[in-house]
């Protein structure tokens, strides 16, 4: 009988979850349109998507390109 | 000649009351008492109650889960992918390795950039921790732990000091000295103490406080001068494995994920959890947070990767193909957020387009299991480290753009 212990356990389960019923949520389009516009705004500032200019870029070869 | 009971009084003080009376014996979490008959049939009535109060409680607790589906259900209105139809599709991207870091004697664990956006630490399970210059490839201090396995290392913001632990339970802070004449292990300072191996780690916004999770199922804010708890994080059901602070205009909070397949987004202060996500259907390995601080990726031991809306509270995507049957290990965003590079125990890199759901690029090279993978700081190049015992550093060399997209299945 392990009584005490489990209701503890449990008084705290249903205190977490009054807890995460008590949040104000977004609707998803609306969280959604969001992200989509952070990426947007930030995509010219993102050197993984656009590539940086070797100039700047210390890990690109400092190289001249020839044709073959 | 006969069978006969006796029932044998005995007479005494009750362990309750302590009032002279006829005793029975009575079982209380297998520890035996002896009570008197009043104090017998009250605790009988108490457990009674009890019983009521557990059945009533765990009701609840149901009627809770239901009506919180029922509210998020009732938010959920669209999918990211839809909201994302119309941005224009990622082209065909090549990255190009640029430095294979080599060095180290074993299975390369985890990595971690400085903030100068240059220097790398990482850690082995050979018991080593290697910081490098990540232009030159050198190999700029070294340090053995008394431990193999060292599965969490951390960069300070400084640059000045390293954190890393593992399987000796501990978190420990070297700092960096340039002084040949220095021994860096002398000036070891052992900041956390888990009861179980370390699996994370990470200072926050300065060199004064790390943030420690464990396989001992909690996480835990030390300060680092004094070694300190500041703070402890209960809720995990079983080993946490991995963690990430929230940026910091978006205050304080951290996201953890563990082995009982839960992401959880922690107060620091109060060491509370605000918000919880049950949706992997096995371990989660890796957890980053959105640039923005609205959103955080993981990446898990059931081969995908989801994102995860704080604000809309639940999971709004998942990154997914049915030929991906490995378990993702390490997850991150590119500055801009819209590239979530994710590495995989299948030895290859999936590079995926967080909008759209779709693969944009599959990076191999390794040869063996990815384990760790940071986009540096500036978001100019992204290092991944593998069991393979060496640690690349890839960078985005052009895309071009594909007239029509044909997913393949």
């Amino acid at each position: 009988m392990s009584g005490s212990s489990s209701v503890a356990a449990m008084k705290k389960v249903v205190q977490q979850l009054q807890l995460e019923a008590g949040l104000k949520c977004v609707k998803v389009s609306q969280a959604a349109a969001d992200l989509k516009q952070f990426c947007l705004q930030n995509t010219q500032h993102d050197p993984l998507l656009t590539g940086a200019s070797s100039s700047t870029n210390p890990f690109r070869p400092q190289k001249v390109c020839s044709f073959l | 000649m006969c069978d006969q009971t006796f029932l044998v009084n005995v007479f005494g003080s009750c362990d309750k009351c302590f009032k002279q009376r006829a005793l029975r014996p009575v079982f209380k979490k297998s520890q035996q008492l002896s009570y008197c008959s009043t104090c017998a049939e009250i605790m009988a009535t108490e457990a009674l109650h009890e019983n009521e109060t557990l059945a009533s409680l765990k009701s609840e607790a149901e009627s809770l889960k239901g009506k919180l589906e029922e509210e998020r259900a009732k938010l959920h209105d669209v999918e990211l992918h839809q909201v994302a139809e119309r941005v224009e599709a990622l082209g065909q991207f090549v990255m190009k390795t640029r430095r294979t870091l080599k060095g180290h004697g074993n299975k390369v664990l985890c990595m971690d950039w400085c903030k100068d956006k240059r220097r790398i630490v990482s850690s082995s399970q050979d018991g080593k921790v290697i910081v490098w210059d990540s232009f030159t490839t050198n190999k700029e201090h070294a340090v053995t732990m008394p431990c193999t396995w060292v599965m969490a290392c951390a960069y300070a913001p400084s640059g000045c000091a390293i954190a890393c632990g593992g399987l000796d339970n501990k978190c420990s802070v070297y700092p960096l000295t340039f002084d040949k004449n220095e021994n860096m292990a002398a000036k070891k300072k052992s900041v956390a103490m888990h009861t179980n191996y370390l699996s994370a780690c990470s200072f926050t916004n300065s060199d004064m406080q790390i943030l420690t999770a464990s396989g001992d199922g909690t996480c835990a804010l030390w300060d680092v001068e004094s070694g300190q708890l500041l703070q402890s994080f209960h809720g995990h059901g079983a080993d946490v494995l991995c963690l990430d602070l929230a940026p910091s205009e978006t205050g304080n909070t951290f996201v953890s994920g563990g082995c009982d397949k839960k992401a959880m987004v922690w107060d620091m202060r109060s060491g509370q959890c605000v918000q919880a996500f049950e949706t992997h259907e096995s371990d989660i390995n890796s957890v980053r947070y959105y640039p923005s601080g609205d959103a955080f990726a993981s990446g898990s031991d059931d081969a995908t990767c989801r994102l995860y809306d704080l604000r809309a509270d639940r999971e709004v995507a998942i990154y997914s193909k049915e030929s991906i049957i490995f378990g993702a290990s390490s997850v991150d965003f590119s500055l801009s957020g819209r590239l979530l590079f994710a590495g995989y125990n299948d030895y290859t890199i999936n590079v995926w387009d967080v909008l759209k759901g779709s693969r944009v690029s599959i990076l191999f090279g390794h040869e063996n299991r990815v384990s760790t993978l940071r986009v540096s700081p500036d978001g100019t190049a992204f290092c991944s480290g593998s069991w393979d015992h060496t640690l690349r550093v890839r960078e985005m060399v052009f895309s071009f753009p594909v007239c029509e997209r044909r997913e393949e299945g």
